[in-house]
């Protein structure tokens, strides 16, 4: 088959526009940031506490999420019940929502006034402007993800090797464990990869419902936007930080991902 | 001894079975694809819960829809060796062999797994992953992990089907030693008359989620209940109408034209049938060579050769099949085209109920 050199010519400055549209942006922030004020920056302790916060609150937020999205994923995957696609679109509404209302939503939700929020404050606990206000911000707006991955994952998997499992002696809960999980792994971790660098980059709802309290609700993204104005230098080096932790788990899922396609391939 | 008894709904048909197989005796379920075999094979498994019915194994109730019993597929101790094998593709060929041997130490594990494994021949794939494996070693390794934790009762659900031409009669010999050698009680689905007459003791047809005859193949050959039994099992049939005849023959004159023999008795619309390996293909015009009482003018139309037999389908009023030697082939110069006699005798010559 072969198309005509126009269109071939047109379908590949389309590429290029794409391309140079979509990395000249990325690649600014390494070429304004020097390696010395990239370490230098790293040597702030507002922006260490940043690093920190963001990684236990986005490994916190990714433990919940995969401990009950993977079941939860499962029951929706093999289970026929009416309703099912409204339930399913509910789970994935906040893949749509913009940051700024999911943090609304999250307030009029758990917040002081909240419809359960003071029920929480009965019994004590507190999320708004703090730590675990930003991990439950955090499994809001990236649960979906994994979610939608992992559910797709579990469909894939040959409800005759579930049976045959069974057939073998092992229950159901030691059959999802020993056959369901690793059947699926490539689509599980591919969605929990793509659920961690959607929190990691995680902006709006976590000030809506957080703020940014250094040392306690203010993340990465959020301490680049209070630097940028009146430390621009120190916005781009922690920017470039977050890019090469994001492109990593970008190429982590892609690694993981292809494997699962060769390993299909190949049988 | 494996007893079920089981009425349930499966899409459009309604499945109706009862069966029973001795211990060490292998029951060969056969019939067209949509049947239900498969059903009857993941009800006794548990796998899929009949409105009604009653399975038991050596005494043991697995499930009695009347008295609320269900045990749970992992439960009932069978071992079921899936259409596509459903080999786990995370674990390689020992672990999955190993599968079912979870309160074995992990040594004793690995070491019954490699004694199964080496008893198929595969103590060289011990390490393989499935996706590495042909198709005829997947089956084996499929087979092995069926019979690790020594079942009860073993289910077959098509084991040859998803192997080539090839490989598959190799497979086949393996498989009925294992039948032979395994003393449970064995239940194989098949769609292929010929496979199940070899690997089953006794066969039993199913159509339409009914079983239509059980016996021994040789009996069901001899005597099938019925016309689609006949056609199923590979034999020629032929519509007509039947009525007495001379000699306490019964003269049947077929549909689209010319009339045969045979020694049953029957009155009114039957099928006859008649194997094609009865029919003795004669050239035209050569009146009286043989004493076969029925003779149908007929035009070859293909010429099929399967090991050493040659199989030719012939254009007469009704199609027919025949199968002849090479040697007639070419001393009657048989290709397509070419016009020839087709015979058999009266004796030959099956008379079923329409």
């Amino acid at each position: 088959m072969s198309s005509s050199p126009p269109f071939r010519v047109a379908v590949t400055l389309a590429l290029a526009a794409a391309l140079v549209f979509l990395t000249v942006p990325v690649l600014a922030i390494f070429v304004d940031t020097s390696p010395s004020q990239l370490l230098s920056s790293l040597g702030d302790p507002a922006a260490r506490d940043a690093l920190r916060l963001s990684v236990v609150t986005t490994v916190s937020a990714l433990v919940i999420i995969v401990a009950v999205g993977t079941p939860a994923a499962y029951a929706l995957a093999s289970r026929d019940f009416r309703g099912k696609s409204v339930v399913t679109t509910l789970i994935e509404l906040p893949l749509v929502l913009p940051p700024a209302v999911a943090g609304i939503a999250l307030l009029a939700a758990l917040g002081p006034r909240g419809v359960l929020g003071s029920a929480l404050e009965d019994l004590g606990i507190s999320l708004v402007l703090q730590t675990a206000g930003v991990v439950v911000a955090l499994v809001f707006v990236s649960a979906p993800f994994y979610l939608r991955q992992a559910q797709a994952a579990f469909a894939a998997v040959d409800p005759a090797v579930v049976h045959a499992s069974r057939t073998l002696g092992v229950g159901e809960a030691a059959t999802f464990a020993r056959v369901l999980i690793p059947s699926a792994r490539s689509g599980l971790v591919a969605g929990a990869a793509l659920a961690w660098a959607r929190a990691l980059g995680e902006f709006g709802a976590t000030l809506m419902f957080a703020g940014s309290f250094r040392g306690i609700t203010q993340t990465v993204p959020l301490a680049i936007y209070d630097r940028f104005s009146e430390d621009f230098p120190a916005a781009l080096a922690l920017s470039a930080v977050l890019v090469c932790v994001s492109a990593a788990l970008l190429l982590s899922v892609k690694l993981v991902t292809d494997r699962g396609v060769v390993g299909l391939a190949a049988r | 001894m494996l007893h079920a008894d089981v009425r349930t709904r499966v899409g459009r048909i309604e499945l109706d079975v009862e069966l029973d197989v001795g211990r060490g005796r292998c029951l060969a379920l056969a019939g067209p694809s949509g049947a239900g075999k498969s059903t009857v094979l993941r009800i006794i498994a548990g796998i899929v819960r009949p409105e009604r019915g009653r399975v038991s194994c050596d005494g043991q109730v697995w499930l009695d829809t009347a008295a609320g019993v269900n045990l749970a597929p992992e439960r009932r101790s069978c071992g079921y060796v899936f259409q596509d094998y459903a080999l786990f593709a995370h674990l390689n060929a020992w672990q999955n062999v190993a599968y079912s041997l979870r309160s074995l130490p992990r040594h004793e594990r690995r070491r019954r797994a490699e004694e199964l494994l080496a008893r198929f021949g595969l103590a060289h794939l011990c390490e393989a992953r499935p996706a590495t494996l042909s198709g005829g070693e997947r089956q084996r390794v499929a087979v092995a992990r069926a019979l690790a934790r020594r079942p009860s009762v073993l289910l077959l659900d098509e084991p040859l089907s998803a192997l080539d031409a090839r490989t598959r009669a190799s497979a086949q010999r393996e498989l009925a030693t294992v039948l032979r050698e395994t003393g449970v009680p064995a239940l194989l689905v098949t769609h292929d008359f010929a496979e199940a007459a070899t690997l089953g003791d006794e066969v039993a047809v199913i159509d339409d989620g009914q079983l239509l005859q059980r016996g021994i193949p040789a009996e069901l050959a001899a005597t099938p209940a019925s016309a689609f039994v006949a056609d199923f099992i590979g034999a020629v049939v032929l519509r007509g109408f039947a009525r007495a005849g001379a000699e306490g023959m019964t003269v049947v004159e077929l549909e689209g034209g010319g009339s045969i023999a045979s020694t049953d008795a029957a009155a009114g619309p039957v099928a006859a049938s008649v194997f094609p390996w009865d029919i003795v293909i004669e050239p035209p015009g050569a009146d009286g060579v043989s004493s076969a009482r029925n003779r149908l003018p007929a035009q070859v139309q293909t010429v099929t050769t399967i090991g050493g037999r040659v199989r030719l389908g012939l254009g007469a009023a009704q199609p027919l099949v025949a199968e002849v030697t090479e040697a007639a082939v070419s001393e009657l110069g048989l290709a397509p085209g070419v016009p020839v006699v087709a015979t058999w005798k009266a004796a030959a010559t099956r008379l079923l109920a329409g």
